[in-house]
């Protein structure tokens, strides 16, 4: 999963779990059902507005809460290909990695740097976000090599299960 | 090299002979803590590793807490998705639905324990850095490979020391002091770290769960509390295993040293809705509240509802004002009922649940409806925890919350002391 493609949709500092997932969805036994009501709470017309394809690009303290890893999992569901955050949570961090969706830790970034809709390309060998909208290129601090090979497995599942049947 | 408390558990977890923060390392766990995700995406993903057995069915705690009893078909098939992996993998210790909430009923059984390596399906796992362990929450597909593996891959921390001076004074608990914190350091301010608490022993262990249950709301990954006689009783009276306590070096690094003198700790009060949004308590009193909340994995033990039980006694709660009581676990209801606690409760008009953490969660027996204003011992007040997106929580101490009760707006517990 080196060039990841995908348009900017823009989300503020601090968005918890709860936002994502609000704790009536958690007993959802259909997880399309759930990501219906992704940030129902604070951007109702949320599931609307996002494309498959999107890359959510955050503020700080992305994640922040529970452990519920649904609150990465909707995003899997409704096809956003990356979050870039200020900082992420502990736990959604991993819990990101894990299920095979790349976050990327941009300690700073402002509307100059990315506004709603920019068409961005991220290099995660590189660690260069280029948004050709706005015609500039953003480093970053890549990802620990053995965290890029989960995603380019797709995530952690399908890792281990290759390591377990051989 | 000196090492802090994380760094000498990790590296006597891992197989190497030297560590130090950034690195990153792969762990022997201890035990690992699973509830309802389990039959929510655990299950669903484990599956897909196509293997029949977990690494080690004696090392898996299992409880249900979230919703129990059911309160609706969809938790109730949650359970059986539960109970049915349980029992596929001959889970050892497959606690049930009656004994409590899960980060209390773990440690009065004596599963933590000074030196070990906890994980679990929760991001309060923290919980049991109290008992002088590590111990941190983790999602539905790490508990999948540490279910596989019996291992997984941590970030070693770098520490923060939090040392207390003094003692606290009368009606102010150790709520009012991790709320402090948390309003100090911020919601982001501990990402990633671990907090190691020093000047420990004038705070019972019940208080200590408190601060270590919810240092995660400053984003912490570990809050280990340091070893004292306390603790050794506490734990030698519940668990017959053997354990070494776990001491830093006088010479360990801290990224940062913050020192709290206990006795200027006021009732602290984190508004709307952030738990990072902590006042004093001047700055909040009078507002009026529909519902005060006593229970969850933060605030439901012993000393929690016994100073409730000490304001209310005598006394009623506001007619307009709803007060729920949740023990944290069947032995402390046990407990509160031998005491005559739940006499006072009761009689005072508060109505007292089973153990769950039902209302924290606005699962059931207690949730919030349209612009409604709670009171609540609990750990997060985000849009829409408890009920309603329209719905308010504040969060406080036990004794905060249940002053508020009998008045009906929020009150400072040293008044009705």
């Amino acid at each position: 999963m080196d060039e990841l493609n995908g348009f900017a949709y823009i989300l503020g500092d601090d968005i918890n779990t709860d936002d994502i997932v609000p704790s009536h969805t958690l007993t959802m036994r259909d997880p399309h059902e759930m990501a219906k009501c992704t940030l129902e709470f604070i951007d109702p017309q949320f599931v609307k507005k996002i494309d498959k394809g999107n890359i959510i690009v955050a503020g700080e303290n992305f994640g922040t809460g529970s452990s519920r890893e649904e609150a990465v999992n909707v995003f899997k569901i409704l096809g956003v290909k990356a979050i870039i955050a200020k900082s992420f949570a502990r736990i959604y961090f991993r819990n990101l990695i894990n299920v095979g969706i790349p976050g990327i830790t941009l300690t700073e970034w402002n509307e100059n740097t990315f506004s709603k809709g920019d068409n961005l390309e991220i290099s995660l060998d590189n660690g260069v976000i280029f948004n050709k909208t706005k015609n500039i290129k953003v480093e970053f601090t890549k990802l620990p090599e053995f965290l890029t090979k989960i995603l380019n497995e797709g995530g952690i599942i399908n890792q281990l299960k290759k390591i377990l049947s051989k | 090299m000196s090492k802090t408390v994380a760094e000498k558990i990790l590296l006597e977890h891992s197989d190497l002979k030297e560590i130090s923060p950034g690195q990153f390392v792969e762990c022997d766990i201890d035990l690992i803590m699973v509830h309802e995700q389990l039959g929510g995406r655990i299950h669903k993903e484990y599956e897909k590793l196509g293997i029949d057995y977990v690494w080690n069915p004696n090392k898996i705690f299992f409880i249900l807490d979230h919703w129990v009893p059911a309160p609706t078909i969809s938790a109730a098939q949650m359970h059986q998705d539960c109970r049915a992996f349980a029992e596929k993998y001959n889970f050892i210790h497959n606690i049930g639905m009656d004994k409590g909430i899960c980060h209390q009923v773990l440690p009065e059984m004596g599963f933590s324990r000074p030196g070990m390596l906890i994980v679990g399906s929760d991001s309060h796992t923290t919980t049991y850095g109290a008992f002088n362990c590590l111990s941190t929450g983790i999602g539905a597909t790490d508990v999948s490979v540490v279910f596989a593996t019996g291992k997984l891959w941590f970030k070693v921390p770098e520490s923060f020391k939090i040392n207390f001076v003094g003692e606290l004074n009368k009606g102010i608990m150790s709520k009012d002091i991790i709320l402090k914190i948390i309003g100090d350091i911020t919601t982001k301010g501990a990402i990633y770290k671990s907090l190691e608490f020093h000047g420990i022993e004038s705070l019972s262990i019940d208080g200590r769960m408190t601060i270590s249950n919810m240092v995660v709301e400053a984003g912490a990954k570990f809050g280990v509390f340091l070893s004292d006689n306390k603790l050794e009783n506490w734990i030698q009276k519940r668990s017959k295993e053997e354990y070494n306590v776990i001491h830093p070096d006088k010479e360990a690094i801290y990224e940062k040293t913050l020192e709290y003198n206990l006795s200027e700790i006021s009732p602290m009060v984190a508004k709307p809705s952030s738990p990072g949004n902590a006042d004093e308590i001047e700055n909040v009193e009078g507002i009026e509240i529909d519902q005060a909340f006593l229970g969850s994995c933060t605030n439901g033990r012993i000393e929690d509802l016994r100073i409730a039980a000490k304001i209310l006694k005598g006394k009623s709660i506001n007619p307009k004002t709803r007060f729920i009581i949740t023990p944290a676990s069947k032995e402390v209801y046990i407990t509160a009922m031998k005491e005559g606690l739940l006499d006072i409760f009761i009689n005072a008009g508060a109505v007292v649940t089973h153990s769950t953490c039902g209302a924290c969660i606005g699962g059931h027996m207690g949730v919030l409806g349209e612009g409604e204003v709670c009171i609540s011992s609990t750990n997060r007040n985000f849009v829409g925890r408890m009920g309603a997106a329209s719905s308010q929580v504040y969060l406080a101490s036990p004794a905060t919350v249940t002053a508020s009760a009998i008045y009906g707006k929020i009150t400072d517990p040293r008044e009705v002391l």
